[in-house]
């Protein structure tokens, strides 16, 4: 793989389970910066478009030892095994998903996707989701409309982007004033900043200088496997090698991030 | 063919019954009316089509590049300006007309015109666009200009150096100026200026090796050029 100047970047996130309260300001935040449609009625949550979803997870205990933990969920941005081989990327037909070597973010191009939905299919994160309809904006909504994101139409599937748009306009800025490297708090996504609880740190996982390096201590021999053992990723054993990891001090929460045996013990939790 | 009578009269005293005579000039018309109807349709597709496809504009005020280039300090840049936030101002607002324009420099009836209609109403004059890209493009001037090192003229042409400004031309289908598709409908290209499509885009990002960096095409990844 040709490669141009600059370093490698893996821009991921650490989100603080402890810290995240379940407000759900992320997924309000996300909307709002990246266009993204709803509808009328949005009862029924499987036709419902949310590229940060938080889910709700409880240790089925009861009281007194009842404890339940928020998990916000954006697009978790697989590498896969080897350099881009994520799940969606890998059974695109379209070429409309694509890993950036430069960036390590899965792309989605709205024009190019005819939807087919193989990738909402192998996605194991739900972290896709499909227009059925017509974006329809209420009233003067659509002069509220971000100009940085392309609006999606019915028939093609839409997810999380790390904001690349921002990353984009970053870049721009750093050219004007004649560098080639962003700093850390150029770059960072809507979801990161509106959190009020600041769970989320947002960053690049190659750089040992940013806080999501040092939070997560990704593993590159055993693709990016978080050293920090209050860590965990979601599905680990699937192999998907996501750039989104998760703190947690309790155990529970660590070991829901994946699915185990009944008697599995702790140890097999890093096989 | 060419000489019906020669060929048909032998044929006829031979059998009279045969008819080769009514066939072979009915064979001539089906090509004459072939060969017609090819050429219409030639004309109906490559000379009138094009023209129905294409609306046809004026630009609410006539402006003068040429000379205007000679009387700022800094060529395109005086006008067309980076903002400081990296971003591309691309058409002058109001704003900066106004610093000379505030009443009337020249004989023309055109500036006359300007000034009376946006200049003492305060109105921005809503200029068409001839690069506009589609809505799902980003685009980056910086990168190009001042990172890639690129002229002005290499993707807008002489526009510079114009006495006025040309016809702006919108396709009905798709609402997108013809400076995109390019003035030849063949799409063919003889300058870098002609076109302004995807494909334009990617060539030259290939052979500069701008951000070669998707996985799926071990080329140019989509989401340095698509939003």
């Amino acid at each position: 793989m040709k490669q141009a100047h600059g370093k490698t970047k893996k821009f991921g996130m650490v989100i603080d389970l402890d810290k995240c309260t379940g407000c759900g300001t992320c997924m309000v935040a996300c909307m709002a910066e990246n266009n993204v449609p709803f509808r009328k009625d949005e009862t029924d949550k499987r036709l419902s478009i949310t590229w940060m979803q938080v889910y709700k997870l409880t240790n089925g205990k009861s009281y007194p030892d009842a404890e339940i933990c928020y998990l916000p969920r954006p697009c978790q941005h697989c590498e896969g095994h080897h350099s881009g081989h994520s799940p969606c990327v890998s059974v695109c037909p379209a070429t409309a998903t694509d890993y950036d070597s430069e960036t390590g973010i899965v792309s989605q191009i709205y024009t190019r996707c005819f939807g087919c939905r193989y990738c909402m299919a192998a996605c194991p994160y739900h972290a896709r989701y499909f227009n059925w309809w017509d974006p329809v904006w209420p009233g003067d909504m659509e002069k509220y409309l971000s100009p940085n994101v392309s609006p999606r139409m019915r028939g093609v599937v839409e997810k999380c982007s790390f904001c690349f748009h921002r990353y984009q306009l970053a870049m721009e800025k750093a050219i004007l004033e004649g560098r080639h490297e962003l700093e850390e708090q150029e770059y960072q996504t809507s979801c990161t900043q509106a959190c009020p609880a600041g769970a989320i740190t947002f960053g690049d996982l190659n750089n040992p200088e940013h806080k999501v390096h040092q939070l997560a201590q990704p593993d590159p021999h055993h693709h990016g496997r978080p050293k920090n053992p209050k860590v965990f990723r979601l599905l680990e054993r699937l192999h998907t090698n996501p750039k989104i990891y998760y703190f947690s001090s309790k155990e529970w929460v660590r070991r829901a991030g994946d699915n185990y045996v009944k008697d599995e013990s702790k140890s097999d939790h890093h096989e | 063919m060419s000489n019906p009578s020669d060929t048909t009269q032998p044929e006829k005293s031979e059998s009279p019954a045969a008819t080769p005579g009514t066939e072979s000039s009915g064979g001539a018309v089906v090509i004459l009316f072939f060969i017609f109807g090819l050429a219409a349709s030639m004309v109906l597709g490559w000379v009138i089509f094009p023209t129905l496809l294409y609306s046809k504009k004026k630009q609410p005020v006539d402006f003068n590049h040429a000379l205007h280039v000679v009387e700022v300090e800094n060529g395109c840049q005086s006008c067309h300006f980076f903002r400081e936030d990296g971003t591309f101002s691309g058409r002058p607002t109001l704003e900066s007309c106004v610093t000379c324009h505030e009443s009337v420099q020249g004989a023309t009836e055109e500036e006359a015109r300007f000034v009376s209609q946006y200049v003492e109403k305060n109105r921005e004059v809503p200029w068409l666009v001839y690069a506009q890209q589609p809505d799902c493009v980003f685009f980056s001037h910086a990168a190009h200009t001042i990172k890639g090192k690129m002229d002005c003229v290499t993707c807008h042409g002489h526009i510079g150096e114009s006495d006025h400004l040309p016809i702006y031309e919108v396709n009905r289908i798709t609402g997108y100026s013809r400076n995109i598709w390019g003035r030849n409908i063949a799409g063919i290209k003889r300058n870098t200026w002609d076109r302004m499509k995807m494909d334009d885009c990617s060539e030259c990002h290939i052979r500069e090796n701008v951000r070669q960096a998707s996985v799926q095409t071990e080329k140019g990844g989509c989401f340095v050029c698509h939003k």
